[in-house]
């Protein structure tokens, strides 16, 4: 019995953390067909501006859940005027410019922070479950999921902003004429899709060692997640989280880490040779 | 700029940057060249750059106390990038180009497996400074770090009769982590104990939830980490934050050989267990004398004199006084020198070449974190490279040239 509830929330945290790994890229590449390849970087800046921000002082919470947001937003907003900009509507060529981004922000990143591994404790402590303890900062990930899901979905369809981004995602022309400046929606989606980024990084940093190259174990689950989850982004991000999330944590409970890993890996390949599209390629089509 | 000037303009930028990085047209006609390649930047520079210190000191002691054989040396620093084609390149120019006396480099064990034959088919000698998991056999080679036989020989016991018999792995899934943890299963069950599980994990993985629950469910009196690098951090964070290192103890094999006991917090880890050669905590003349010329050298601040920088320091020395004793720098009469067993009295003690393995007998330590700090509870005078003794014998066959796999 004991087991079978930390089973369930290590389900749900994996589920989680595939949400908040990916929301960003969803915003990125999934509202706007940027191929995102600095994705894992944004994250890694997120962990480092949580990182400073606390070192100075800052509440950590404060630092991860505010700072973190914020500064990679700005960059986001700097790197969309200075590159991202110029490539709307060339995904390939969106590909090989944050590629060349993402190994421009490890370089600085290394060449100011130093190649070392810094990092903050997880807060919060542990709690027990029967025999098994565990700790609290779990649950934070998993509240945090939640309401990153719920606020995406009530900005997206609630809000004119939200309204605005979509229909300037589909007929840019047609929101032109309708006197909304495509090229300032597009700069802010880009900013909202980095903040996420980098709160990601930010609740991430007390987990994983933050160093310069950390963006690398993350970018390519987020892709997988992405893409798995099909057109719509918002229940495609919690479908596929949902399904990666609890096949890899369940595998790895029942055989090995490394199965773990190569079984979310196998299930996206079956899956995207069944649904090509993607989960709402199929199912749940036309919701958000 | 046109496609012609470009290249010519690049080309031109690129030989001179690459000029200044080679010292070679600084050299001086009967300067002894010393090569060095160490990761200066890229993943392992962590490893990397307090080695590449130790060489630089190692080498301004020696020429500020007259040089060899009445000759200047002259240090031959190559950053391969933690990239290994360029390990092999510039294994071939410290060979070919600089004709340096001896090569002393590589970290992990691909890097060195990919210079070991470049090194012996130039017949440039070779020094490995590292700690790993044992096995080489080549005449032309020398290993001056500890391996199984030596730390995990001694950790193990300690941490049982201190803990208990019940044993759960956590290692890095590559060669040195399997061959490593094979060694953990084999001195727990001399010791009459059981290893619960041994667990392997990718070098990215970062999620260590469910190896968490596992390791509960499982109940082990302690755990033995063969963890490696910064993703792995990871999982003393989680670890710590699960509330288990106040439950469950930890040894390890690996930690603190990149000043992990500095990143994380003492509540996370004091009390983890680890055994190495060296420790900067040391309590010798000889230390205290090192630390006070390191540090005058580079900065009071310098984080940790780790494990690694401490074999290449001595790796060094046994060096210098191989070629003393053979009175020549010709490689054959050297390495006949060193073979004759030639010892040092190093930072960590006595240290002296093992002429049938060309690895080291050297004294070896258990050290428990405590406060950001490496304190030594027990020491152990001398020990042997028994792993590697057991299978390589360079006496008998000097034309052996191969990596054992211990089968433990």
């Amino acid at each position: 019995m004991d087991l079978a509830v930390v089973v369930l929330i290590q389900v749900l945290y994996a589920v989680a953390g595939l949400v908040i790994v990916s929301a960003g890229l969803a915003v990125i590449f999934g509202m706007m067909k940027v191929i995102n390849l600095a994705h894992g970087e944004f994250m890694m800046l997120g962990a480092y501006a949580t990182l400073g921000a606390h070192q100075l002082g800052l509440n950590l919470w404060l630092a991860m859940l505010v700072v973190a947001p914020l500064a990679v937003g700005a960059v986001g907003v700097l790197l969309e005027r200075l590159v991202v900009r110029r490539l709307y509507g060339r995904m390939v060529d969106t590909m090989l410019a944050t590629w060349g981004l993402s190994l421009l922000l490890v370089g600085i990143v290394t060449s100011v922070m130093g190649n070392t591994t810094a990092g903050v404790s997880a807060p919060l402590g542990s709690f027990a479950v029967g025999a098994y303890s565990v700790s609290g900062y779990t649950l934070v990930i998993i509240a945090v999921a939640v309401v990153l899901a719920l606020t995406i979905r009530w900005v997206l369809l609630r809000t004119p902003w939200g309204l605005i981004a979509r229909g300037t995602m589909q007929k840019p022309e047609m929101a032109n004429a309708l006197g909304i400046h495509p090229g300032r929606v597009y700069a802010t989606t880009f900013a909202v899709g980095a903040a996420l980024s980098g709160l990601a990084g930010g609740l991430l940093a007390p987990l994983t060692g933050v160093v310069p190259t950390m963006g690398g174990a993350f970018v390519a689950k987020a892709f997988i997640t992405v893409i798995g989850g099909g057109p719509a982004i918002l229940a495609g991000l919690v479908g596929a989280s949902s399904l990666f999330g609890a096949i890899n944590q369940l595998a790895t409970f029942l055989t090995t880490p490394v199965l773990g890993e190569v079984a979310l890996l196998l299930a996206a390949i079956v899956m995207l040779r069944l649904l090509p599209q993607g989960i709402t390629g199929r199912f749940f089509k036309g919701s958000l | 700029m046109d496609r012609r000037s470009f290249l010519k303009s690049s080309s031109a930028a690129l030989a001179g940057s690459s000029a200044t990085l080679l010292p070679l047209a600084a050299m001086a006609a009967d300067d002894i060249v010393v090569g060095s390649i160490h990761d200066l930047s890229g993943g392992l520079d962590i490893y990397g750059k307090p080695m590449a210190d130790c060489m630089t000191l190692a080498v301004e002691e020696l020429n500020a106390a007259g040089g060899l054989l009445g000759r200047k040396l002259k240090l031959a620093t190559y950053d391969p990038q933690s990239n290994m084609q360029l390990y092999a390149q510039f294994a071939q120019q410290s060979a070919l180009k600089d004709k340096a006396a001896v090569v002393m480099g590589g970290i992990t064990s691909a890097s060195r497996e990919v210079i070991r034959p470049v090194l012996g088919r130039h017949k440039a000698l070779y020094f490995y400074n590292t700690q790993y998991e044992g096995g080489v056999c080549d005449r032309n080679t020398f290993c001056t770090g500890v391996t199984p036989a030596q730390t995990v020989a001694k950790l193990i016991p300690y941490a049982m009769k201190k803990w208990g018999k019940k044993v759960y792995v956590v290692a890095a899934d590559y060669n040195y982590g399997q061959i490593t943890s094979q060694w953990v299963k084999k001195f727990v069950q001399e010791q009459g104990g059981s290893v619960a599980s041994i667990d392997f994990f990718p070098l990215d993985v970062t999620n260590f939830g469910p190896t968490i629950s596992k390791i509960e469910a499982a109940k082990p009196d302690m755990i033995v980490s063969a963890l490696v690098g910064g993703s792995h951090i990871a999982f003393y964070r989680q670890w710590a934050a699960a509330g288990l290192n106040k439950k469950i103890p930890l040894a390890s094999t690996t930690f603190a050989g990149g000043n992990e006991h500095i990143v994380l917090s003492p509540a996370e880890c004091d009390g983890f267990l680890v055994s190495y050669n060296y420790f900067q905590s040391l309590d010798t003349p000889q230390n205290k004398a090192f630390k006070e010329r390191f540090y005058k050298r580079f900065g009071a601040d310098y984080p940790n004199i780790t494990e690694l920088a401490m074999g290449t320091y001595q790796g060094f020395k046994l060096w210098a006084e191989g070629v003393k004793k053979a009175g020549s720098l010709d490689r054959l009469k050297v390495i006949a020198a060193l073979e004759s067993g030639v010892s040092i009295d190093g930072p960590s003690g006595k240290v002296s070449i093992d002429p049938e393995t060309h690895h080291c007998v050297l004294n070896v330590s258990i050290a428990e974190v405590r406060n950001k700090q490496l304190s030594i509870v027990e020491t152990f005078q001398q020990q042997k490279p028994l792993d590697t003794s057991a299978v390589c014998n360079l006496k008998k066959n000097p034309n052996d040239n191969q990596q054992y796999v211990i089968k433990a």
